[in-house]
């Protein structure tokens, strides 16, 4: 157990160092990230003033809270794209990760976690100029920092393993890219990304809770933004839990029958 | 007139290529249909909230939606595609084998490539549009038609012009995917008209990166909100970024010295 905590300190540590190399790299893509939820909120605010100050309970000012947490929470959310199992297989990545001691999930897994605190300080100037770009209605408690700050991570979870199962199915076949867009799309609309569920139609917001997307995204947001009473963060926390066990299940099925009936290329 | 030719017997030979992989045609049209289903799903639920957007009725904002779509299938058809070779053949020195070649090179770089299934999202856009404009209360003259036309085209020359640039001054300090990252990201700003934005983001999305022009200028002429004054302003101004484009590849060629050198 003691070696498997240094494996994963040794890659967070070299995720960590190898993004702070490509720093530049790294904020234009934050930059080209920030410019998605500013849409949204520059529309939603425009839609708030003109019916008379607030729309689905949001001021502008509430708004630009929810948007400008949603940068960091998104940006948190990146993991392993499902995308990148298909180049795995096909240069031969997984035949040498296979040949492992260790579960690759272990790395992937502390790769991006560590890289998630690059990240973290990376996005601190950006919430600076948003925050004095947009003013926000943001005064969060100390207890809500702190219950942000997990929620944070269970969001990460949630989202790493369901996205490291859904990636799996590229050990069936090859031809993904039609599921895996249609997934995003799914999320994007009921995960809190494009809108508040708030301003969905109510029928899409019960579509909502059977399904993992929104503990991901809008709950971290609302914790922190002071849209949920301690039992709702406790009921929201507890499903986070539920969620990444879930997909890990999914996960070691979906491993265990995929790595028997996977042929490696060129092997 | 050979200039022309050329052009043409490239984009012949580039379409004829992408022509062979026909799944990506219906992948192509997968796609277009999700990135459509989204985006009228948004403006649904803004109307579901609001009769109009800063002035703009639904069918409006449909036609913005369709400049948008279109503008976008010609920026993933021929534009971006080049520039993602040209940044491809920065680093690797193959950009050598397009220079040494008797044809004017910004001509010849920026015509090597064409995805013509990305043109589904060109025909999605013109469709789209074309139900707009039905369900616009006013209706569109012929000058509108004429002014949107012209319009159109000069945005696809102002994007055009911004990608050679920043590819010609940028490749530089940055990967290719992280420019195509920004530019995307920044170009679904356009999806709504700029009047919406902050007067920062305004100016920089029309003077910057050219996505007011490119689109919300084409669809105020459709939608009669076209002034006289404006479409000076965006005639000068691609003629002005013409030349400016011109000279920057004329300055990056001086300093390029081959990867093999």
């Amino acid at each position: 157990m003691t070696a498997l905590a240094r494996l994963y300190v040794g890659w967070a540590r070299i995720a960590i160092l190898e993004q702070f190399q490509y720093r530049v790299a790294n904020y234009f893509y934050m930059i080209g990230m920030v410019a998605e939820p500013v849409i949204y909120l520059v529309v939603w605010s425009t839609v708030a003033r003109q019916s008379g100050g607030s729309v689905g309970g949001f001021a502008p000012a509430d708004l630009a809270a929810y948007y400008i947490v949603w940068t960091l929470v998104r940006n948190m959310n990146i993991v392993l794209t499902p995308f990148a199992w298909e180049q795995r297989i096909k240069e031969g990545e997984l035949s040498a990760e296979l040949l492992r001691p260790v579960h690759p999930i272990h790395r992937d897994l502390a790769y991006f976690g560590g890289w998630k605190f690059v990240v973290i300080i990376m996005w601190l100037p950006i919430a600076v100029v948003l925050t004095l770009v947009f003013r926000p209605a943001l005064d969060p408690t100390w207890l809500e920092i702190g219950f942000f700050s997990i929620a944070l991570w269970g969001g990460f979870f949630v989202r790493f393993f369901a996205l490291w199962a859904l990636g799996l199915v590229t050990l069936w076949t090859t031809r993904v890219s039609a599921l895996f867009n249609l997934y995003f799309t799914a999320e994007l609309l009921l995960s809190g990304r494009l809108v508040p569920l708030s301003l969905m139609p109510g029928w899409a917001q019960s579509l909502a809770n059977f399904l993992p997307f929104q503990w991901a995204f809008q709950f971290p947001i609302e914790v922190l933004i002071g849209r949920r009473t301690t039992s709702e963060i406790w009921f929201g926390l507890g499903m986070q839990v539920l969620w990444t066990v879930v997909a890990l299940g999914l996960t070691a099925l979906l491993w265990k029958r995929g790595t028997r009936r996977f042929a490696a290329v060129g092997g | 007139m050979n200039l022309f030719r050329l052009a043409w017997a490239h984009l012949k030979v580039g379409s004829m290529n992408e022509a062979q992989y026909r799944v990506n045609f219906f992948i192509q049209i997968f796609q277009s249909a999700l990135a459509l289903g989204t985006g009228l799903i948004g403006l649904w639920l803004v109307f579901n909230q609001t009769s109009d957007l800063a002035g703009w009725s639904a069918p409006e904002l449909l036609a913005v939606m369709g400049v948008h779509i279109i503008m976008g299938g010609v920026i993933q058809t021929i534009i971006q595609p080049n520039m993602a070779r040209l940044m491809g053949d920065v680093h690797r020195g193959t950009l050598d084998y397009a220079l040494t070649k008797p044809a004017d090179s910004q001509l010849l770089v920026s015509i090597r490539e064409v995805h013509i299934w990305s043109l589904v999202d060109v025909v999605t856009g013109i469709v789209l549009l074309g139900v707009a404009v039905t369900k616009m209360t006013r209706g569109v003259g012929w000058i509108d038609s004429l002014g949107f036309a012209a319009a159109l085209v000069l945005g696809a020359v102002m994007i055009y012009c911004f990608w050679l640039i920043l590819t010609t001054t940028a490749f530089r300090v940055v990967r290719v995917e992280n420019i195509l990252e920004l530019f995307q990201g920044i170009y679904q700003a356009g999806r709504w008209p700029v009047g919406i934005y902050p007067l920062w983001m305004r100016g920089s999305l029309t003077f910057l990166i050219p996505v007011a022009f490119a689109v919300t200028v084409p669809a105020e002429s459709l939608t009669s909100r076209l002034s006289t004054g404006t479409f000076m302003v965006a005639v000068v101004f691609t003629a002005a970024l013409v030349v400016v484009t011109r000279i920057v590849w004329r300055i990056g060629l001086r300093y390029y010295s081959g990867a093999s050198s």
